[in-house]
């Protein structure tokens, strides 16, 4: 077990660069995730870890060393692969033993029939049963180690590619969307092992996938990637309460958050569709915002009980509704002077807020708004204040009605 | 109940003639290939099964049934056992080599990027040539003393050497040109089968810990090469027992029999001396032997090929 680090690494295939500038400290027995949409780079930064590429800049360390110079297995790191990557003409154990044969039995000891001459594999192999089978215990696949890869369930032949990499005891982790060829139910379950396994282990895992809700539920810290940067690396709900940029914000959460136009207005307030909400920014007044509201942050209301109120509300037509059973998402046409669309999550039947025109009204707090600048980045809290506290005086309410 | 025991006779015909349609229609569609199979393969096996038994000969009026004669004439025929013989040394010959090569110029070619498909070509050349016609431009190029061969030997301070006329050496060169010819398809099926093996097993063997070139051969490509393997030693070993048209163009299964093969024995007594008959049984016993030969390989090599 041991630390990994990334200095400036960068990977460039002819003009194309798909990497540029990673540094990245992954601490002893961190569980961290890289995750972003497919292209962004993050498969390449996993296999330049593993020695399969080499970067074109920069350097890799593990545990302190740099491995720059170092083939694969030297790196004594292990590799989890999408595919899995069994052999398929060995059996489970054969699959798991391989990397123990390969470091402790030389060329000759390997070699079909002149192997059987060697007093030592006499001595070596069962040793390497005995570790064999220790893991294969600890990954309850006992019983499958005399059958074939393809005899194999997809979650069984994930468990077994687990066995070849913790057999090793490895210096690290490496695992490249291991769960995406699993059915919807069986990635449920082997995310809460992968998990357990980890806490079990100790191991330094380094983790990518594109898939948020596996970055969000398993790591300790969560690397977003776009284009070939680390976009925000952060604790899991660090990426989903304070995203550094649109494309994080956009990515982590289901369903996606909401961006609106927004303008810096008079006084430096931010404008929705005209209103003034009751938050500042330090930015030149007239210059373009966007304001992120995640689905879940939205509540619904009667606009007739909205307007009562004087909540800050948006009011819209009901366009379509998802009954996911315990909750409803809800995809409603913003009316003006609002216009666009908006999701929200919300506990009950849509026909509780909904009149004979399906209109409802939408309300939320000012605090729940993400603001980014027109660059896409997230404005500071410390540029976020509460309109009330200042000594601009604050509209009343933010009703569009 | 009632209902039950009132729909029964209504539905079962009603399923019994679904049952015919099919049926039938299964029939349908495999009768062209039924009757392709008979007039190409089993008609003629038929007859040749039906002449080996029998002393026709080309020409003649009136034929014998003979019963096991052919057979037993067979046996203690010294051409026709020297033609075995020798059939079986050029196929031991020319079988490891043919798979041999193939497998390593294919590995070779694998690794290649832009020179590849160049190489392919040159390798494939010999495949599609026409054997006859390359026999003779060999049978030149071999010349004890017209041909270039020779002529490099002398050149470099060897003795002549008379490859096709010397009864030792004639069936290794025989061998060699087969080689020559066979490699390249055995080449281009090993690729196909390389570019099967999915990339991500080199790297987890990588990681894993395979070294060199040799340990990624043994462990990766060596075993998951077995298909293709077997249907190549299949296919190389009967058209090795096949040998023929280099025979009859260079040696004509000289000098003193020692290049004799089964089907140049075969088409000498058949259309050279017209003993139909005779030949119809010599052909049964070498198409016994190419049987046996793809029922020993399948059986041996399908048990390390499970996958």
């Amino acid at each position: 077990m041991a630390s990994v680090e990334l200095k400036a690494v960068g990977k460039s295939f002819g003009d194309v660069h798909v990497l540029s500038g990673i540094d990245l400290d992954i601490a002893d027995g961190e569980f961290l995730t890289l995750v972003g949409a497919s292209g962004c780079g993050k498969s390449t930064l996993l296999r330049i870890i593993a020695g399969l590429e080499v970067q074109s800049t920069g350097n890799v360390l593990i545990g302190g060393a740099p491995v720059d110079h170092l083939r694969p297995h030297e790196r004594r790191v292990a590799m989890v692969f999408q595919s899995y990557a069994l052999y398929p003409h060995m059996k489970v154990f054969g699959n798991i033993a391989l990397p123990l044969v390969m470091s402790r039995l030389n060329v000759f000891e390997r070699l079909p029939l002149i192997r059987m001459l060697s007093p030592r594999r006499h001595r070596v192999m069962p040793e390497i049963a005995r570790e064999v089978r220790a893991v294969a215990e600890q990954l309850q696949i006992e019983a499958l180690l005399e059958r074939r890869p393809s005899q194999l369930s997809g979650g069984q032949r994930q468990r077994v590619a687990l066995g070849r990499a913790m057999v090793r005891s490895p210096a690290a982790f490496l695992m490249d969307e291991p769960l995406s060829n699993l059915d919807a139910k069986l990635r449920v379950h082997m995310r809460s092992e992968l998990a357990d396994l980890h806490a079990r282990l100790g191991a330094t895992f380094i983790y990518v996938t594109h898939d948020q809700v596996e970055a969000m539920t398993m790591s300790s810290r969560v690397a977003m990637m776009d284009n070939g940067v680390i976009l925000q690396l952060g604790r899991p709900g660090e990426l989903y309460s304070r995203p550094a940029t649109v494309k994080v914000a956009q990515f982590i959460g289901t369903p996606t958050i909401n961006l609106l136009p927004a303008r810096v207005g008079a006084g430096h307030v931010v404008e929705l569709f005209g209103t003034a909400l009751p938050v500042r920014v330090k930015h030149a007044v007239g210059s373009a915002l966007t304001l992120g509201l995640r689905p879940e942050a939205v509540t619904a209301a009667p606009v007739a009980l909205a307007a009562r109120d004087h909540q800050h509300a948006l009011v819209g037509r009901l366009h379509r509704s998802e009954n996911l059973g315990a909750e409803h998402i809800l995809h409603v046409d913003l009316a003006e002077p609002a216009s666009g669309t908006l999701t929200c999550k919300v506990a009950s039947e849509p026909e509780a807020f909904v009149d004979g025109n399906r209109r409802l009204a939408l309300t939320f707090s000012p605090a729940a708004c993400h603001i980014f600048d027109s660059d896409g980045r997230r404005i500071g809290d410390a540029d976020v204040q509460s309109a009330a506290e200042s000594s601009v005086p604050a509209p009343a309410r933010v009703a569009v009605q | 109940m009632s209902t039950s025991a009132l729909a029964a006779p209504i539905v079962a015909p009603l399923r019994n003639r679904q049952q015919w349609v099919e049926r039938f229609a299964g029939m349908g569609f495999a009768f062209p290939a039924f009757m392709l199979l008979l007039v190409i393969d089993i008609v003629p096996l038929l007859v040749l099964l039906y002449l080996s038994f029998t002393n026709y000969e080309l020409g003649a009026l009136d034929t014998r049934f003979v019963g096991l004669d052919n057979f037993r004439k067979a046996v203690g025929d010294a051409v026709f056992r020297r033609s075995l013989g020798n059939t079986f040394v050029y196929v031991a010959i020319v079988l490891p080599l043919a798979v041999g090569l193939g497998l390593l110029i294919a590995v070779l070619l694998h690794s290649r990027k832009r020179t590849r498909s160049f190489y392919e070509v040159i390798y494939f050349l010999p495949v599609t040539s026409t054997l006859i016609a390359m026999a003779t431009v060999w049978q030149f190029l071999l010349h004890p003393s017209l041909g270039p061969i020779n002529g490099v030997l002398k050149a470099l301070g060897f003795h002549e050497v008379a490859f096709l006329s010397e009864p030792s050496l004639v069936l290794p060169t025989l061998a060699a040109i087969g080689i020559w010819h066979l490699v390249g398809f055995n080449m281009v099926l090993f690729l196909a089968g390389l570019s099967a093996i999915p990339r991500d097993l080199y790297e987890a063997a990588e990681i894993d810990g395979c070294r060199s070139g040799i340990d990624r051969f043994m462990t990766i490509t060596w075993p998951l090469l077995g298909p293709t393997t077997m249907f190549v030693i299949v296919t190389t070993s009967i058209t090795a027992f096949k040998v023929f048209d280099t025979v009859a163009v260079m040696t004509r299964g000289g000098p003193m029999g020692s290049s004799e093969v089964l089907l140049y024995a075969i088409y000498l007594e058949g259309y050279q001396y017209f003993h139909m008959g005779y030949a119809a049984a010599l052909t049964l016993v070498f198409l016994v032997f190419v049987l046996l030969f793809s029922i020993v390989q399948t059986f041996a090599l399908d048990r390390r090929v499970h996958y």
